[in-house]
């Protein structure tokens, strides 16, 4: 009896790692970096081409004046002196300071605001809806109000930046929070995590897919409430990207001001993609992406 | 938030329930899950409970687990055991690495770091997983996940194992396999199972007792020890016949709620 329970755990050893690794196999795919790279860049740079053509073909179809619509190469040889000189990158700086400041300002409220929600029950009934209806609030409609309480003032766009993108950051934890699975709650209390420790363990990093699209949405939020404020508020900078479309209008420098749009397209772009990086690394790490659909 | 109380106790029982009553719900909506359940297990005793749909079994492990409160009765689990629960699903937290998961437990008990390494690397083997504490749970397949999942809640170091329906999941092959695990385990860390399942072919290969539960409202009513000699296949004759005989008065039960 004894050898014969030697030779039956052998074999359970043996089927075992035998059922394993003919369930494993074909799981790893590697694709090479550099293909990789190649085939999310190709489709960017085609319609790039494509969007560029279709501008060139309306310029020279003569629909608007060169003075109202310039072309493409135009455009590209006034961006091409701005990028030389210090205004553009003043302006840059100014704005990208604003939007920091509004920004980082914006997710300790979010935070914050959206944990207290989600931990109690009366403050949720409280604010709960208001907190999404203050996300469909377009921001520039806060713009009259925010210039009574804080006239042209730096002060009046960062309040209308925070109210723009904390709702969609607090709305993120709260919905983070909410969607955590019970069953992850379940084990975690069985494994002995309790209070603070089961936020530590499980309610945060189970949450953190959803808060980090609430910050993406965020972001979004406050990047086009800084753009109408700093159209809005002019005066008190000469340099921002903001006020830059503004003069450019009025000075009718077409070139210029297609080109500050550009710059303003492409800050935006850069930030997002930034955004969808993090997401799809956060994604892929628990599991959500699939591995052969990317 | 429990009403498990924990007291020392003679070492004849590692789990006692005496009387438990489960009521979900007030007034003319109450529900009554469980009615006057008692049971106890011995240390090293590996207890199955067999039901049809809606017979509390899993309301029951919840109650033991400490997971939820119990309407009327006790619960005593004997030294000061906290019990580990496992479920049909791995619940396994899918941003941790196979060695990060089991590694929560010990984490929450504040091992020391080399301590819970090498902890770690010894349950993984125990589960036959050494080579995979780097992998996500979801490159694992569902056979290899539940393993993961059993090293985590062997991690807790508990006498007491909570079974809710772990192979449900799984294709027979996989879970005959797990099961000469599990008994390998079992046996050699001595600990006391209480196993829920609706697969009565389990239970006789698995348990030293099987009892039946009633549904609506869940109650026992009936037990039968299975004292074929270990380690045990499923498709044994002694284990088909004992099979039958629980198949028989599931489907009496099961019965008396069709008419």
């Amino acid at each position: 009896m004894a050898s014969d329970t030697l030779t039956s755990s052998a074999r359970t050893d043996a089927e075992i790692s035998g059922l394993d690794a003919l369930e494993i196999a074909g799981r790893d795919k590697e694709v090479s970096r550099g293909a990789r790279i190649w085939a999310a860049t190709w489709p960017k740079l085609a319609a790039l081409a494509i969007a560029i053509a279709a501008w060139q073909f309306v310029v020279w179809t003569g629909w608007k004046p060169p003075y109202s619509l310039p072309g493409p190469l135009e455009v590209g040889r006034e961006l091409m002196t701005q990028a030389q000189g210090p205004q553009l990158w003043e302006g840059i700086a100014t704005t990208l300071r604003r939007a920091a400041v509004g920004y980082v300002f914006s997710v300790a409220v979010g935070l914050l605001l959206g944990l207290a929600v989600a931990r109690s029950t009366v403050l949720r009934a409280a604010i709960g809806s208001m907190i999404t209806a203050l996300q469909t609030m377009p921001s520039i409609a806060w713009f009259p109000l925010a210039i009574l309480l804080f006239e042209l003032s730096e002060k009046a766009i960062f309040f209308v930046v925070v109210l723009g993108a904390a709702p969609s950051i607090a709305n993120g934890v709260i919905s983070g929070v909410d969607y955590v699975p019970p069953l992850l709650l379940r084990a975690g209390r069985n494994l002995g995590a309790r209070g603070l420790n089961l936020y530590r363990y499980v309610i945060a990093p189970a949450a953190l897919p959803a808060i980090v699209a609430g910050l993406k949405q965020g972001w979004a939020f406050s990047w086009r409430s800084l753009m109408a404020g700093e159209l809005l508020v002019v005066g008190i900078s000469q340099t921002s990207l903001g006020a830059q479309l503004t003069y450019s209008r009025e000075l009718s420098d077409s070139p210029w001001l297609l080109s500050t749009m550009i710059v303003i397209l492409v800050v935006g772009l850069v930030v997002d993609a930034a955004f969808g990086a993090a997401d799809k690394a956060i994604r892929r790490r628990w599991g959500v992406l699939d591995q052969a659909g990317q | 938030m429990t009403s498990t109380t924990t007291t020392p106790q003679s070492a004849t029982t590692a789990v006692a329930l005496s009387g438990v009553t489960k009521v979900y719900g007030r007034g003319a909506n109450a529900v009554l899950a469980l009615d006057g359940v008692s049971l106890n297990v011995a240390p090293g005793e590996f207890v199955c409970l067999v039901g049809a749909s809606g017979c509390g079994k899993s309301t029951l492990l919840n109650l033991v687990a400490g997971l939820d409160r119990v309407s009327g009765g006790q619960i005593t689990l004997a030294g000061d055991a906290n019990p580990g629960l496992m479920f049909q699903e791995p619940a396994l937290f899918p941003w941790l690495t196979v060695d990060a998961n089991v590694e929560v437990p010990l984490k929450l008990r504040r091992l020391p770091r080399a301590q819970r390494r090498e902890r770690v690397a010894e349950l993984l083997r125990t589960v036959h997983l050494a080579d995979f504490g780097r992998k996500r749970p979801h490159e694992l397949s569902g056979g290899m996940r539940q393993r993961v999942a059993l090293a985590r809640t062997l991690a807790l170091d508990t006498p007491v194992l909570l079974m809710d329906e772990p192979f449900g999941a799984l294709d027979a092959m996989t879970r005959d396999i797990l099961h000469d695990e599990l008994e390998r385990i079992w046996s050699e860390r001595k600990l006391s199972v209480l196993f829920v399942t609706h697969n009565v072919r389990e239970a006789a290969r698995l348990a030293d007792r099987i009892i039946l539960l009633s549904s609506r409202p869940g109650r026992i009513i009936y037990s039968t020890e299975v004292d074929i000699p270990r380690p045990r296949r499923i498709d044994s004759p002694e284990v088909a016949a004992i099979a039958a005989e629980v198949t028989e008065r599931l489907r009496t039960e099961v019965g008396r709620h069709g008419q």
